[in-house]
């Protein structure tokens, strides 16, 4: 048979093609002259799918943009169109939406933490080396993630590209019965997601600050996921001493958050007001903290993260991973308390008449804010379609970072890096960030430039 | 029986030659033995670490680059070479078939049988439809699939075959 011979198969170029990017670092005489993060994915075919199809479609086809957070683009899918039509889903109906999303940040974030970042700060060069030292870590985070999978499948129908999902609702709601052997599960994930933040906090953590504005969503009181309203927090405390968290209507979104396209890269890239900003869990921390569950806000404390009740901020990317693990405790909580009160609604959905008119929304997917737009014609079929995912508004953020963590090694003590220390270093700065190259546009490919 | 045959075929059938998997599994449907279970996979390790029991055999369908390449052709790996073969992780947040092996070994969650079906991918661009090569190789690498699963069944049965070549350790 062919496979018998002595050719070598390369199978990390698998097909699971959902994303390619690479980075260009110049150095010249010492100094950083250039990072360009380049994201060859072109993710706007998306939106020219969606032009001319029915405004029932937008969840089940951005869904699948990212088989990491389907649900992300289901839910922000959902509501730009409600919106757009004049429809709000509330109360039972709203409350199983955010116990799916809770499912995805569960499985996702746990995911990142413990087979992709972790690693990192362990000097293992991945989770296998990982789990060869300290199997119970990482079956911890498997169980964690696992329980995520299981509200994905309960809710969602399956755990990937959910199929139970549409405008104005669900297709079937569960019956508190069903959802309660959730329940369990995740009481013992409350357990673990507690335990791994205390094993993050116990990392050693390099010097770095993120020196430009958050953006994430806000929604007084709780912890925005699916809800809220966009909000800026400056980089800076003003002149007494605060910082300032200003409202971003949704509507005047792409006024502020304005995408380019630039040569080297198929994504467009986003500026804040002009300025580079991240979105993601940091962003969430510095606007929302004080809204988290109380186990988690105390396991934030705990892991020193400062008080969340008082408005700590984490500006450190290396310190994502702790944030990160505060936020799986909180959306664990957070489904938690939503099965326990859950009272199945009357209807699985809520009529979604169309309209001519356009409409936005924004949730919390998780990596960053995530944005839609439609345009729909008086039937319902859509006439303009915008998606703004997080990664292609990080962009410029993640390359600016990279260039400060680049220069701070060239400028420091010991031999000068050969290129396989800058590409460690900026592999581990990359993921930091967590970013969805799938969304925006398999990793890394490094080049330098020395002159 | 001591366990069941799995057959998991793992790709994304919208980025066209990465459906080959799941489109063999969908032919084998109503014509596998008792005892089978059909099923997909986008291939992420947590999901795939759960479709199996210890005592199960499995057999992955996948769709490959091989280097160098010829599309539409076939290959059958064990579980030990494909996990000898996983590099780096090739994504920010998600790890490969052979990293996913490796990874079940290390935690002792290896099935007792476990071998990969791949035919050799050339264009992964989003889309449905198996480019040419794919397409015309998809019956003899079904055939490939169904036999396995009967030998599968045989060897658990303990009536014969030669058994898989499986380590547990990568």
């Amino acid at each position: 048979m062919s496979h018998r011979g002595s050719r070598v198969l390369r199978l990390d170029a698998l097909a699971r093609v959902e994303g390619e990017a690479a980075l260009h670092l110049a150095v010249r005489d010492g100094t950083v002259t250039e990072a360009r993060l380049h994201i060859y994915e072109p993710p706007r075919f998306f939106e020219a799918f969606l032009v001319g199809r029915g405004h029932g479609e937008p969840p089940d086809i951005t869904s699948r943009i990212c088989g990491i957070c389907p649900v992300a683009y289901q839910m922000t899918a959902c509501q730009a169109i409600e919106r757009t039509c004049g429809v709000t889903v509330d109360g039972p109906l709203a409350e199983l939406r955010r116990l799916l999303y809770c499912g995805e940040w569960i499985e996702s974030q746990s995911l990142h933490i413990h087979l992709l970042h972790a690693p990192d700060f362990l000097g293992h060069p991945s989770a296998v080396e990982l789990a060869r030292e300290n199997r119970a870590v990482v079956e911890r985070g498997l169980r964690i993630k696992q329980t995520g999978n299981a509200i994905m499948e309960r809710l969602g129908g399956r755990a990937i590209h959910p199929i139970n999902v549409r405008v104005g609702g669900f297709y079937h709601v569960p019956a508190p019965a069903e959802l309660r052997p959730l329940a369990e599960r995740l009481r013992r994930a409350h357990d673990d997601a507690l335990e791994t933040v205390r094993w993050v906090a116990g990392f050693d953590f390099p010097d770095a600050t993120f020196d430009g504005p958050f953006l994430a969503m806000r929604d007084p009181g709780r912890y925005a996921i699916d809800s809220g309203t966009p909000a800026v927090m400056a980089a800076r405390a003003d002149a007494n001493g605060a910082t300032t968290v200003a409202a971003l209507p949704v509507e005047e979104f792409e006024h502020h958050v304005v995408e380019r396209q630039v040569p080297h890269s198929t994504a467009l890239v986003s500026a804040l007001d002009g300025r580079p900003h991240l979105t993601g869990s940091l962003a969430r921390y510095a606007v929302s903290g004080q809204w988290l569950h109380p186990s988690a806000r105390d396991a934030a404390r705990e892991a020193g993260l400062g008080d969340p009740a008082t408005g700590a901020v984490c500006r450190n990317p290396f310190r994502s991973i702790i944030v990160r693990a505060v936020e799986v405790t909180h959306a664990v909580a957070e489904a938690l308390r939503i099965i326990d009160a859950y009272e199945p609604p009357p209807r699985p959905r809520v009529e979604v008449p169309p309209r001519r008119a356009t409409g936005c929304a924004a949730t919390e997917a998780p990596r960053g804010l995530l944005y839609h737009r439609y345009a729909m014609d008086a039937d319902g079929t859509l006439t303009f379609a915008r998606i703004v995912p997080p990664t292609a508004q990080n962009q410029t953020a993640i390359a600016d970072d990279l260039r400060r963590q680049v220069q701070a090694r060239l400028d420091g003590p010991g031999e000068p890096p050969d290129d396989a220390e800058l590409t460690a270093l900026c592999e581990r700065a990359v993921r930091n960030h967590d970013p969805c190259i799938s969304c925006s546009a398999h990793f890394l490919d490094l080049t330098v430039e020395r002159g | 029986m001591t366990g069941r045959v799995v057959v998991i075929g793992v790709g994304n059938p919208f980025r066209r030659d990465d459906g080959a998997g799941p489109a063999v599994v969908e032919a084998l449907r109503a014509r596998v033995p008792e005892g089978t279970v059909l099923t997909d996979s986008d291939g992420e390790p947590g999901r795939m670490l759960g479709l199996w029991h210890r005592q199960d055999a499995v057999v992955v369908v996948e769709v490959v680059h091989a280097h160098p390449g010829q599309p539409g052709r076939l290959h059958t790996l064990t579980a030990e070479r494909a996990a000898r073969c996983a590099a780096r992780s090739a994504s920010t947040h998600a790890l490969g078939l052979g990293e996913t092996f490796a990874l079940a070994a290390a935690l002792d969650r290896m099935p007792r049988e476990l071998t990969v079906h791949a035919v050799e991918g050339t264009d992964f661009r989003l889309g449905h439809g198996l480019s040419p090569p794919v397409a015309d190789a998809l019956p003899a690498l079904i055939r490939h699939v169904a036999r396995a699963i009967d030998h599968a069944h045989d060897r658990l049965r303990g009536i014969g075959g030669e058994p898989m070549a499986h380590e547990a350790s990568a």
